[in-house]
């Protein structure tokens, strides 16, 4: 079984966000760099299928050069091999053009498998996996929690709102866009780690298309809501607290 | 053109969020002078149709058709492409529930445009642009097509829904040409897991636990805190994924939704999947040691400090006054 994985590299999860001069994006100076979280549960699914059933787990990532330690930490947890697709951040800001540039690297695999994770941390469009579906012509399903190949069908667990689930059978190929906690993540170890360095990395130049979304600004939210904050010395703020929920809010 | 609402109906019944959605395209149908209309889709949605046509709204389409009855990513996308082409509507606008989270995308990338998903807000001074949260609600950005149509998704609980009243719009038929083939994926009936053992719903007060505790080890902090309450204890997702806690303590849109009298958020930094299950909570207190934190805008009470500190200092004084 031939899976891709796409994987995305986003600010680390308490980056302080400032926005950059010109409100269009953040300060870039600012921020530390991780793996998508939901991302890093796909990897550990492909990888579990991988033992179980054989074949290839090949990783797709779209990202400014800077994205290459993310795809190597990928490689150190087992993935086969990468394929690179390098493009700018602001090239990267629309769902559409990352899935399409994402797509082109994709097709030429032609894999049983397409496993993204749901939702990106940073932008939170929710969509990537389903475009990237619908461009290469597969079938799909979201909010995966469960994976079971079978012939050329594969059988899925999706989550529904409010504790419901339901069953899908999909022919292949298909994508699947993973829910965190699909299983338990893995740690690189030492020998992954130092294989990953002889592992094969494609770098593509992508060509992204025009956006079909524009970005005005970015900023901080307003607050909206009067909420009364305390802060400093632990014991002060513990002691006003309990007053304020004992006589003002009466809970206690 | 119009601003087109879809609106979101399983067996029969609403997805209160169609009506959200609904208020949401209001907004934009203000600002831009087109006229909404809403479409409903599944078979036999007559007596739907019929009940949407009591909205604010200047015409109901229902998309009818046997192989609409069950929910299918295909189905409806073709359903949907087939009508948005013979409309064309300048905005399409859907609640984000899970289940337009699942086709929207699709139907859009066939007509060039990603979907506007998540928007918690309209902004129409002159043009119209759609505010999203990023960044988990720590960053927000004003977006907009660049050309009609455009695709649009609203958050749950971003707008009031619309409310029925007034006189009854038109209602009329759309026939959709689907056919078995067309849909590839066949699924099974929904279910629940069995039988939760903890009943979140009714508890009193909640103190609820998040990534900022680190480490499994660090648990017995909160639970402390709990037992001086007499709370029950609960979670945010990712502490259930890692399995430090059972998954049926979770709260929020895949967890249990619960609204005790009190809600303490120890280290959760109010993601929305997060907030719509706990923000009916009669009074929400958040520790959270980032004064930026989301959770905050939803609290009545904001501890911005180390919980490692201030949750010890919280027992104590609870202890106290309880003594
Ligand atoms: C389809 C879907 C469904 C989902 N369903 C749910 C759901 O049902 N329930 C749910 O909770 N989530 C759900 N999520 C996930 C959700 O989007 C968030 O990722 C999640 O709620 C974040 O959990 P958290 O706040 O604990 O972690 P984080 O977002 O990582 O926040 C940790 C917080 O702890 C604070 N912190 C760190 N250290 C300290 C310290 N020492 N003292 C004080 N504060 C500290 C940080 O400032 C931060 O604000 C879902 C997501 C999707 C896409
Ligand atoms: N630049 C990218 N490179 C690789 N994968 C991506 C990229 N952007 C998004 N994805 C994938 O698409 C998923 C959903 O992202 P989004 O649609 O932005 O919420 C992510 O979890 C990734 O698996």
């Amino acid at each position: 079984m031939k899976i891709i994985v796409s994987i995305k590299q986003v600010p680390a999860r308490d980056s302080a966000l400032r926005v950059a001069s010109g409100g269009k994006w953040l300060e870039d100076s600012d921020l530390t760099y991780e793996m998508n979280e939901p991302d890093a549960y796909a990897l550990e699914e492909a990888l579990q299928l991988k033992e179980r059933l054989g074949g290839e787990v090949v990783v797709v990532c779209a990202g400014p050069e800077r994205a290459g330690q993310t795809i190597r930490e990928a490689l150190a947890k087992g993935a086969d091999r990468a394929i690179h697709v390098q493009a700018e951040e602001q090239a990267l800001l629309d769902a559409l053009s990352t899935a399409r540039l994402l797509a082109s690297a994709i097709q030429t695999e032609s894999p049983d498998l397409v496993l993204t994770g749901l939702q990106s941390d940073d932008l939170g469009y929710g969509q990537t996996g389903v475009v990237l579906a619908e461009l290469l012509g597969y079938s799909h399903a979201t909010i995966v929690m469960e994976v079971e190949p079978q012939d050329n069908m594969v059988r899925v667990k999706r989550e529904l709102e409010d504790g419901w689930f339901q069953h899908v059978n999909l022919p292949l190929p298909a994508v699947l866009t993973i829910q965190s906690g699909i299983k338990k993540l893995r740690y690189a170890t030492l020998m992954g780690i130092k294989k990953a360095k002889t592992k094969e990395v494609k770098t593509v130049a992508g060509s992204p298309s025009a956006p079909e979304m524009v970005m005005d600004q970015v900023y901080l939210p307003q607050r909206q809501k009067q909420t009364l904050i305390l802060s400093g010395d632990a014991n002060k703020v513990a002691h006003e607290l309990v007053e304020k929920l004992k006589f003002e809010a009466r809970v206690l | 053109m119009s601003v087109l609402v879809v609106l979101e109906q399983r067996g029969g019944k609403w997805n209160r969020m169609s009506f959200e959605a609904l208020a949401a395209a209001e907004k934009v149908s203000k600002a831009s002078g087109k006229p909404v209309r809403a479409a409903v889709l599944g078979a036999e949605v007559d007596a739907l149709a019929q009940d949407a046509a009591a909205y604010p709204v200047d015409k109901v389409v229902a998309l009818d058709h046997p192989l609409l009855a069950q929910y299918t990513p295909d189905g409806y996308t073709a359903a949907l492409e087939q009508f948005i082409k013979a409309v064309q509507p300048a905005v399409i606008v859907f609640p984000h529930t899970y289940q337009v989270r699942d086709y929207a995308p699709k139907l859009s990338t066939r007509f060039g445009k990603p979907l506007i998903s998540d928007v918690v807000d309209v902004r129409a001074n002159g043009s119209v642009a759609f505010v999203r949260q990023l960044f988990q609600g720590k960053l927000s950005a004003d977006i907009h097509g660049a050309s009609d149509p455009q695709f649009v998704s609203i958050q749950a609980g971003a707008f009031r829904a619309a409310e029925p009243g007034g006189a009854n719009a038109p209602v009329e038929k759309f026939s959709v040409n689907l056919d078995a083939s067309q849909i590839r994926s066949t699924p099974e009936e929904p279910f629940r897991e069995a039988q939760r053992s903890v009943d979140l719903s009714a508890a009193e007060m909640i103190v609820s636990v998040g990534r900022g505790i680190k480490e499994k080890e660090n648990l017995p902090l909160v639970e402390e805190l709990a037992k001086v309450l007499g709370a029950e204890l609960a979670a945010s997702r990712p502490i259930c994924d890692n399995g430090w806690l059972p998954m049926e303590r979770q709260v929020g849109s895949s967890g249990q939704t619960v609204s005790p009298k009190v809600y303490f958020a120890v280290g959760i930094s109010g993601a929305i999947q997060h907030l719509v299950g706990m923000k009916g909570s009669k009074t929400i207190v958040a520790i959270n040691k980032d004064e930026n934190a989301p959770i905050f805008e939803a609290a009545d009470y904001g501890i911005v400090g180390d919980l490692f500190e201030v949750v010890p200092a919280l027992v104590d004084e609870i202890k106290k006054a309880k003594a």
